[in-house]
């Protein structure tokens, strides 16, 4: 850390450029330290650790191990999504309703008989549609994220509710047990949707680090204007993030369906706070230009472990969100004390 | 058949005229310096040419064809790259990922096409040892001094055959030792046949390394001269208005 502040190269001689120049090349191990998500999975592990000490039986059990890890999937799933939108210096408040509104979607497809596939299929498409509307108008009418997201927000949850008649969907038809089995089972111990945040989370985190694609997404939080001028095709990339976001949020819904048996239109409410708290728990910086897919996930777990652990603790379940408010605001510190040798 | 020619570019915002009608002949190898008051037009003569935004009037050629550049890229493509007054570079990467930004290496793996770091890192080690320069290709530019920040900018310019270099205030917020070394760049690039555009204010760094200086005064070109034949206080009376034309 102090090394940085020294840094200027002021010094007569080359060889002394050198050695100051040379602390500042970063290993490893000093990168590992300096990440955001290093620390919240420290912090998932301790919690782990202390629980499993505290209440071997109930916390490190197998169905507990099974519910907490299904639980934040979903969240996870979404947080993927939002972290491609954050890196690019934007926000996505829609996915809390995208999900409703594909919750409802596939519901009333399968509802009507249709076959599985078709309503996934459909699902993916209202949620890249959703996003897309989104991206447009950020992107290329250049309106600011935060309102047009706000406004997605009220109509896809609107649209939610207009769709199912404000009904409950309960008669999923007869490929409904099919449909159940893909968000509501599980493999070798561990629940689908589990499964498949591992492998999303592989995927966008290879995107992320190996792709041009995944470059831009940070060049874009990071400088925009000079994003433009180098020929980043900045519009096309910030559109494609959002339609990403609304991909994922379909994917999350079409897990979360399957694993409930019923399609409500209230599904997601509230959720776009819990997954965008994930991202920036796990290192995500709401200005743009920082984050990652592993960080996601980890901030999405530790939200979760806190919850389940107070459960476990016996503390009264009100207090859920004062914790994960505090770790909230504990994150964005903690990122505060990263970040000042750098400036 | 000059490198570039320009022919009566005219450049209205509204009803602001920011360019009325300059002519301009930019040849190989030669360095021209660019000099002007604030709000002179100068910017927005080089952001034209960098192809920013077309004019509103007016004809650029290069080898006598005629060029309309609609984004930054297709100047780029005719071999015009520019080092901006902000540097245009993003913090939170890497020297290496600035330089090749909009234009990554990369390589096959299966179906996908993804980032050649090594290459990447190799290239832009060599691109800053032939800029003196002691940048390190995975150093993050948001630690870097001045220098080390001009030095990602410029490397950028010498990623592919460069025909024509703009350069926009270079030397304005570095240090004495480092002005030297970007003056000296100019010279080299001229060595190679490149041609060079120095916009900058400060008039010993123009006489430094310029074969011709181009004075602008409210949109339009007041004079363009070869270095040897004019001197500083012409210059000055000519950027201010003391002087009308040269």
């Amino acid at each position: 850390m102090l090394t940085q502040s020294t840094a200027t190269p002021t010094v007569a001689s080359h060889a002394a450029v050198e050695e100051v120049t040379h602390l500042r090349e970063r290993s490893l191990r000093q990168k590992m330290l300096t990440s955001q998500s290093f620390w919240v999975t420290v912090a998932v592990l301790a919690i782990i650790i202390v629980m499993t000490l505290y209440q071997p039986a109930a916390f490190a059990s197998a169905d507990n191990f099974f519910n907490i890890t299904r639980n934040f999937a979903f969240i996870g799933i979404m947080a993927l999504g939002m972290t491609a939108v954050i890196l690019t210096g934007g926000i996505d408040l829609s996915v809390g309703s995208i999900m409703g509104l594909v919750g409802v979607v596939c519901g009333l497809l399968l509802q009507a008989g249709h076959h599985w596939a078709l309503a996934i299929g459909a699902a993916l498409l209202a949620g890249a549609a959703a996003g897309a509307a989104n991206g447009v108008l950020i992107a290329y009418v250049g309106l600011p994220s935060f309102v047009v997201t706000l406004g997605m927000l009220s109509i896809a949850r609107s649209l939610a509710i207009v769709l199912s008649q404000n009904k409950i969907i309960y008669q999923l038809g007869p490929y409904g047990d099919a449909f159940d089995a893909i968000g509501g089972g599980d493999m070798l111990g561990v629940a689908n949707p589990v499964w498949l945040l591992v492998v999303m989370a592989l995927v966008f985190g290879y995107v992320f680090n190996f792709t041009a694609w995944g470059r831009y997404l940070f060049a874009i939080g990071g400088n925009e204007n000079a994003s433009r001028l180098t020929g980043v095709p900045v519009k096309r990339i910030k559109l494609e993030a959002y339609v990403v976001s609304g991909v994922t949020a379909a994917i999350a819904s079409v897990m979360i369906v399957g694993w409930q048996g019923s399609a409500i239109n209230a599904l997601g409410t509230g959720y776009e706070l819990r997954v965008i708290a994930s991202t920036v728990i796990g290192g995500a910086s709401l200005i743009g230009g920082e984050g990652g897919a592993f960080g996601a996930v980890m901030g999405a777990a530790l939200i979760e472990v806190i919850r389940n652990s107070l459960l476990m603790a016996g503390v009264d379940s009100n207090w859920q969100g004062t914790f994960v408010g505090l770790f909230i605001v504990l994150a964005v510190l903690l990122q505060r004390i990263r970040q000042r040798p750098a400036e | 058949m000059a490198l570039l020619e320009l022919d009566g570019i005219a450049k209205h915002f509204g009803a602001i005229e920011a360019l009325k009608g300059v002519d301009m002949r930019l040849e190989g190898g030669e360095v021209v310096g660019l000099m002007g008051d604030n709000g002179a037009g100068k910017s927005t003569l080089v952001k034209i040419i960098a192809g920013n935004f077309p004019p509103s009037e007016g004809e650029i050629r290069m080898g006598g064809a005629v060029k309309n550049f609609h984004k930054p890229v297709d100047a780029r493509a005719e071999g015009i790259e520019v080092v901006y007054q902000d540097l245009a570079l993003c913090n939170n990467l890497t020297a290496a990922a600035n330089v090749f930004l909009g234009r990554e290496l990369k390589r096959r793996l299966g179906p996908f096409r993804i980032l050649d770091y090594p290459a990447m890192y190799a290239r832009a080690a060599e691109l800053f040892k032939e800029l003196k320069s002691e940048t390190r290709p995975r150093d993050l530019v948001k630690q870097m001094s001045g220098g080390q920040r001009q030095a990602v900018a410029i490397a950028r310019t010498r990623l592919t055959d460069a025909r024509i270099v703009l350069m926009d205030e270079p030397t304005a917020a570095i240090s004495v030792r480092q002005v030297a070394e970007v003056l000296d760049l100019i010279r080299r690039l001229k060595d190679q046949g490149i041609a060079v555009v120095l916009i900058s204010h400060r008039m010993p760094d123009v006489f430094a390394v310029s074969d011709r200086v181009v004075v602008m005064r409210r949109g339009a070109k007041v004079a363009d001269k070869p270095i040897a034949r004019t001197s500083p206080e012409e210059v000055t009376g000519l950027i201010t208005g003391a002087i009308r034309t040269a």
